[in-house]
């Protein structure tokens, strides 16, 4: 297979693409997911899983100027493949288990040997069930959507 | 960025554990002390030069890394959130030889704490030259031994003990053995 160079902008948005998704999993989609896939290889945590605060910033308003919408729980996680692969995990809450699980897949992803079967079996199937969830947001919010017409609009 | 080696296994047990040590060493002056028998640190960097690191370093210090990190400074951006910061301004100075203490922040006489502390990595403590140390937290004069301090140290110090109450805390370490030394100590060769 052509596995692109690891620093190379494909690569990092490759690798973006699947921690998003890995990210937005919930614990029992992972496990599920990964009873269809080899056994993940053993791993050694580096950092973590460790919870804290991430700062959310917004922009509203004509001059756009940021302002600080709250913080958000965050949790992380490091850890090292028995390949040598390093995987890295950000999460929203504090899960930990799953934290460790996504950076673990992540890593899995990154070994040249499994990266096919784990985007296959695992990451294809995850972002399919997280896009269809999103479309359906988008069409339930759709259909309360109310269109603000001005004067000028209207008598043209 | 490539890290591959750990920190510590439980990180607040265990920086609990090396911040008592530290502080054990502080109001102790010259008692060599341990920490860091279970890590596992970058090529360069002992291992209570790690734990000390990693207990007293985070995202809301800064610290400046002399030359001769070049392997470990990875790992120590990644575990300890490093804040990097010229040696002027740095809240923590981590050095495999001795710097010049002048040179480093020594706080103000309103706020003596934003001064710096060097955190001295040396070959070998308790061999080497003889000192004798006095000051607070020690009933009578005592003897300490380290080899890495320099030529000039005894005067250096002298100079940094003159500011008093700004001036530069130092913690040394070598191997899995950690010394403190306070700027309210006075040091003479002996």
């Amino acid at each position: 297979m052509t596995e692109p160079a690891a620093e190379s902008p494909t690569a990092i948005a490759a690798r973006q693409g699947w921690m998003r998704v890995l990210a937005r999993a919930g614990l029992d989609e992972l496990a599920g997911a990964l009873a269809a896939c080899p056994a993940l290889p053993d791993h050694l945590v580096l950092r973590g899983p460790q919870t804290g605060l991430v700062m959310l910033r917004g922009r509203a308003g004509g001059g756009g100027a940021a302002f600080n919408l709250g913080e958000m729980t965050v949790t992380r996680c490091t850890v090292r493949s028995a390949g040598g692969q390093i995987g890295h995990a950000s999460i929203a809450g504090r899960d930990g288990a799953r934290a460790e699980l996504a950076a673990r897949i992540d890593a899995a992803l990154q070994d040249p040997s499994l990266h096919e079967v784990f985007t296959a079996r695992l990451v294809a199937p995850l972002r399919a069930a997280q896009e269809a969830r999103t479309a359906a947001d988008a069409r339930r919010a759709a259909a309360t959507q109310v269109q603000f017409f001005t004067m000028a609009t209207m008598r043209s | 960025m490539l890290v591959d080696l750990p920190g510590f296994a439980d990180p607040v047990r265990d920086a609990q554990a090396c911040f008592r040590t530290v502080l054990a060493a502080m109001a102790r002056p010259g008692t060599v002390h341990q920490a860091g028998e279970h890590l596992a640190p970058p090529a360069g960097l002992h291992r209570a030069t790690a734990a000390v690191l990693l207990t007293l370093v985070d995202g809301e210090t800064s610290l400046h890394v002399t030359d001769g990190f070049e392997v470990a400074r990875d790992w120590i951006g990644f575990h300890c959130d490093m804040r990097a910061a010229t040696a002027g301004h740095a809240r923590f100075v981590l050095a495999e030889r001795m710097v010049d203490l002048a040179a480093l922040a020594a706080g103000s006489d309103e706020a003596p704490e934003e001064s710096a502390t060097l955190i001295l990595q040396l070959p070998e403590l308790q061999t080497g030259t003889s000192y004798l140390l006095d000051g607070p937290g020690l009933a009578h004069p005592a003897p300490f031994r380290a080899r890495g301090l320099g030529e000039g140290f005894v005067a250096a110090w002298a100079a940094n003990r003159a500011r008093f109450p700004c001036g530069v805390d130092l913690i040394l370490c070598s191997g899995t053995q950690v010394a403190a030394l306070p700027r309210s100590l006075r040091i003479t060769e002996g």
